[in-house]
């Protein structure tokens, strides 16, 4: 009896459900919490989007979140959902989608519940490359518990508990996930809802963990943290958009490049016909070296330094290698193959028995 | 010489040598040839904590107590009645656990002067000859050179034969207490099927170890232990961890679930994954995780999903699971935690046994989170006592402590083993799929038992949420409503004492319903206590044995049985646990009897401290 038989068995016998799904059918009764105007808002409301055409039936989606203020998402998606505790969320996800892999499982976590309390377990989901999506929702600040500096707030950030400024040396998510062999690094932005939910998309048509960073304005204790790259005025300049097979261009007109000389990437002007878009670096996303460049563009160097790198939006990398609950239950499916499938009074019989008369 | 056979009621034999000398296997084996033969016994292996500390030292010293009958046993037994030493840091180590009178076997070569530095007795005082052995009957043997010789012509290398000479003892001892070497033999035959010719030097050595006793002068006496008059039926031999391993397996299967197993590698649980990680034929699906919490959680996820949910630890990990723990207490969810429990605090002492969990188990989390807390009473036990604890997990979506401990782990006893249509149905009640009802589904309804139904992903119309904030009664979305807590707060306790309807009633294990004292235990204190009590009671003593297996919530007429006594005496090997329990639910004005030594009781201890409680009161 297979672990998929078993399953089959108890449940496998309602009708199916109705999968003629709008964005509305993925909204539970509850009234959503954010404050107003809290990025969390877009990204609910685009996820809200891409259900629909992720082609799953509802009573197959799971989303499961830790502890923040990203983590009462579950609670507004109707669908099967979990608000677990601090950092845990892949943990427990890994133990559903081991045990249950058909199903759709989304992570929702934070800056802190990711890469604080749940470093640990967000580092071995990525290697060992659970077939889940994971939203991290950074927005470079504690909001639930009142405006404390998070592991991603840069150096010097001045917050509740840190008055004369942070002296920590921030996290940088993309280059974690890079580090620990994540299958599928992206980031996207609230205040640029068609591109992200382009990337909820990919994300979700990817196999293993598919980690999609989300910058997230916090509106009441870190207004404005991701503004360069939001604000329509400034985002040409600090932000480049990653397309597979195209060059990295960026500026007002795009009128810049990003070429790389030897390993040190430049920007390069091709207004003066000096350079034009064949000498720039094309953008592969199945480059694991030029994708750990990507992930290190962070604010460096200064802003008005002619040499100031753009923060890459889009699908850093994307590979495909086997994901670990697909091997987990191949082998339990070669296993019951070569031996069959347990006999319960064999195993309490053991080995070596004797009679007493 | 004539040399003279004697009978005996129960033998108790130690043997020790150091971690590379194959005291393990030499004990097992001892342990199934005499299995076989119809005696009654119970084992209790110690290993060092080093995995392999220096050679020789007394660090490093490995042991095997092994206790059998014509009578009933119980207990591994308090002093040995022989020691076998393959060293002398074997002897230093375990001298002090030799009955005075005792036999002490000694492999001489362990003794030369190296070996004598090593274990820090000094080269010139070799314990051999000055006579500090005088209250003991020493029998010498060169064991390593008698193996050597005995292999001589067989072209095994060095390694190999020094390797073998455990068996050499092995059939010494087989010699002295009458035991065939059959079983010995099939067992190396099939062990070493790919290298016959180290089969074949092994079983050399064992007849050559046998004989030895047969021809030399050296022993006066051999020993026969009849048969125990046992309850009839089919036997096998089984350690606690083993047991445990199959009450989940078994568990499951009666419940047509999947077991999901997550955890992280912690001594003495560890076993537990290994045996449960074979078994992926039998629904079982296990997952090494990268930490104790990672290993809760996965195990929740599991549960959520429609598994089983199973996470092993000791206590330092069982601490950091406690977040978790009341994660499921608040989301309902079937959750087996399985504390095999060592001495503390901190990381203590890792292979040494303790049973100071209990109010861990009972207390340990933030806020009133409740939960059903289980204790295997022996070896045998722990099936029963894993399968009660995931059956009332699952039928009451509950998370279960269950509370084994090292002793009870690595100890082994015979076990008539269950057959499948003997044991319970566990029922599962998945919540159907539903198709357009008006009314909205309430994942937080509840049965007459309180308990809600189990509703997982895949189940069209059931969609649903849940989480570790407290959750309005019935549907189960956020709620900060005063009265609401309260409710909730009460219900999780009621929850919890309502599966008092549905447990056995607690029985007297010796001795009657009333009396001067009762011995009231839980746990790996069974068989010392038992032993002690019906030792008592033979003496003329009016005492009885109370053995607790429900520990929360208790049986419903525990309380009754102890206000028939005039005295409730509570054994326990921590510092007063259970008696606190027993103090605070049924006011009675029990003593504790307590050992933190990471040793069980020894009977005598036991019957001793008992005593001096009854004549205080006179």
């Amino acid at each position: 009896m297979s672990l998929e038989t078993i399953i089959d068995l108890h449940i496998k016998n309602g009708a199916p459900g109705d999968m003629n799904y709008t964005g509305k059918d993925f909204s539970s009764d509850q009234d959503v919490r954010w404050c107003p105007g809290c990025g969390d808002y877009t990204i609910l409301k685009q996820v809200q989007t891409a259900m629909p055409e992720i082609g799953v039936k509802k009573e197959d989606i799971v989303f499961i979140s830790g502890i923040g203020c990203a983590a009462r998402f579950p609670y507004y998606m109707d669908t099967f959902g979990m608000h677990s505790i601090h950092g845990r969320a892949a943990a427990i996800a890994t133990g559903l989608k081991i045990s249950r892999p058909e199903l759709s499982i989304w992570v929702i976590s934070g800056d802190g519940d990711s890469l604080s309390i749940g470093g640990n377990h967000f580092l071995h989901l990525l290697r060992r490359n659970v077939n889940v999506n994971y939203l991290l929702f950074n927005n470079q600040v504690y909001g639930l518990t009142k405006g404390q500096y998070s592991p991603t707030a840069p150096s010097g950030s001045v917050s509740k508990s840190t008055p004369y400024g942070s002296i920590d040396h921030a996290v940088n998510p993309l280059s974690f996930a890079l580090g620990a062999d994540g299958s599928f690094v992206a980031r996207a932005m609230d205040r640029d809802p068609k591109h992200l939910n382009q990337m909820i998309l990919r994300a979700n048509s990817h196999r293993g963990t598919s980690m999609l960073e989300i910058y997230q304005n916090c509106i009441v204790f870190n207004d404005g943290a991701f503004e360069r790259f939001t604000d329509k005025k400034t985002r040409p300049v600090e932000a480049v958009y990653l397309e597979q097979g195209e060059p990295l261009i960026f500026g007002e007109k795009n009128e810049k490049g990003i070429r790389l000389d030897g390993l040190v990437p430049k920007v390069v002007s091709m207004k003066n016909g000096e350079f034009s878009k064949d000498d720039l670096w094309i953008h592969d996303e199945k480059d694991k070296t030029k994708a750990y460049m990507l992930s290190r563009f962070f604010d460096q160097p200064e802003p008005g330094d002619e040499n100031r790198m753009p923060r890459p939006f889009g699908v850093l990398f994307a590979e495909e290698r086997f994901c670990y609950d697909e091997e987990v239950n191949r082998q339990i499916a070669g296993v019951v193959e070569r031996k069959g499938v347990g006999n319960l009074d064999e195993l309490l019989r053991g080995r070596e028995t004797w009679i007493v008369k | 010489m004539q040399v003279k056979d004697q009978v005996r009621d129960d033998v108790t034999i130690r043997f020790a040598g150091d971690s590379g000398d194959g005291m393990q296997l030499t004990g097992s084996l001892f342990t199934n040839t005499t299995a076989l033969q119809g005696n009654d016994i119970r084992t209790l292996p110690e290993f060092p904590a080093e995995i392999r500390a220096p050679i020789g030292t007394v660090p490093g010293v490995s042991s095997f107590q092994l206790h059998f009958g014509s009578k009933e046993i119980m207990t591994p037994g308090d002093e040995c009645d022989v020691l076998v030493v393959m060293n002398s840091a074997a002897l230093k180590a375990n001298l002090s656990l030799l009955r005075k009178g005792g036999i002490i076997i000694a492999n001489t070569s362990g003794f030369d002067k190296k070996n004598l530095n090593l274990a820090k007795y000094g080269e010139d005082n070799n314990p051999l000859e000055n006579g500090s052995l005088s209250d003991y009957i020493v029998i010498e043997v060169d064991v390593t050179r008698l193996t050597k010789e005995s292999l001589s012509d067989s072209g095994l290398s060095y390694k190999d034969i020094e390797r073998s000479k455990n068996m050499f003892v092995l059939g010494l001892l087989y010699w002295m207490y009458n035991r065939p070497l059959d079983s010995t033999i099939s067992f190396l035959n099939q062990k070493f099927t790919k290298k016959p010719e180290i089969a074949q030097g092994n079983i050399k050595v064992l007849k050559d170890g046998y004989h030895y006793g047969e021809t030399t002068e050296v022993f006066a006496e051999t020993y026969t232990v009849k048969k125990a008059q046992i309850g009839a039926g089919e036997y096998r031999s089984i350690t606690g961890n083993e047991a445990t391993v199959l009450g989940l397996v078994a568990a499951a299967r009666q419940g047509n679930i999947p077991l999901f197993f997550g955890s992280y590698p912690i001594t003495p649980a560890s076993d537990i994954l290994h045996e449960l990680s074979a078994l992926k034929n039998f629904g079982v699906t296990t997952f090494q995780a990268e930490d104790e919490i990672a290993a809760v959680s996965s195990a929740i996820g599991a549960a959520f999903g429609g598994s089983l949910g199973v996470t092993s630890s000791s206590g330092p990990g069982i601490a950091l699971k406690a977040e978790a723990v009341g994660l499921a207490v608040m989301l309902e969810l079937p959750l087996v935690i399985l504390n095999i429990q060592r001495a503390g605090p901190s990381t203590g002492m890792p292979t040494k046994t303790e049973q100071s969990d209990l109010l861990q188990a009972m207390y340990g989390r933030n806020g009133e989170s409740p939960v059903v807390i289980i204790a295997p009473a022996t070896p045998g036990d722990c099936f029963d006592a894993a399968f009660e604890a995931s059956r009332i997990a699952i039928e009451h979506m509950i998370p279960v402590y269950f509370l084994s401990d090292g002793y009870l782990a690595n100890g082994s006893e015979p076990w008539k083993f269950p057959q499948q249509k003997g044991l319970k149905k566990v029922n599962v009640r998945f919540e159907p799929a539903r198709n357009g009802e008006d009314n909205p589904f309430l994942p937080y309804a509840r049965d007459e038992r309180l308990v809600r139904s189990w509703a997982i992903p895949g189940t069209p119309g059931i969609e649903h949420r849940v989480g570790g904030l407290e959750k309005e009664a019935e549907t189960g979305n956020v709620s900060y409503d005063p009265d609401n807590h309260q409710l909730m707060t009460n219900l999780r306790k009621e929850r919890v004492d309502k599966i008092a309807d549905s447990i056995p009633l607690q029985q007297v294990d010796s001795g009657k319903d009333h009396g001067d004292a009762v011995l009231v235990g839980w746990g790996s204190t069974y068989g010392s206590i038992r032993t002690a009590v019906r030792e008592l009671m033979v003496e003329g003593y009016s005492v009885s044995h109370v053995h607790i297996k429900y520990l929360n919530p208790f049986p419903k007429n525990l309380g009754e049985i102890l206000n028939n006594f005039d005295q409730v005496i509570v054994p326990e090997m921590n510092s007063g646990q259970l008696v606190k329990l027993l103090r605070d639910t049924f006011f009675v004005p029990a003593k504790g009897i307590n050992k933190v030594k990471g040793r069980p009781f020894f009977v005598d201890e036991l019957k001793q401290e008992v005593k001096t409680i009854l004549s205080e009161k006179v």
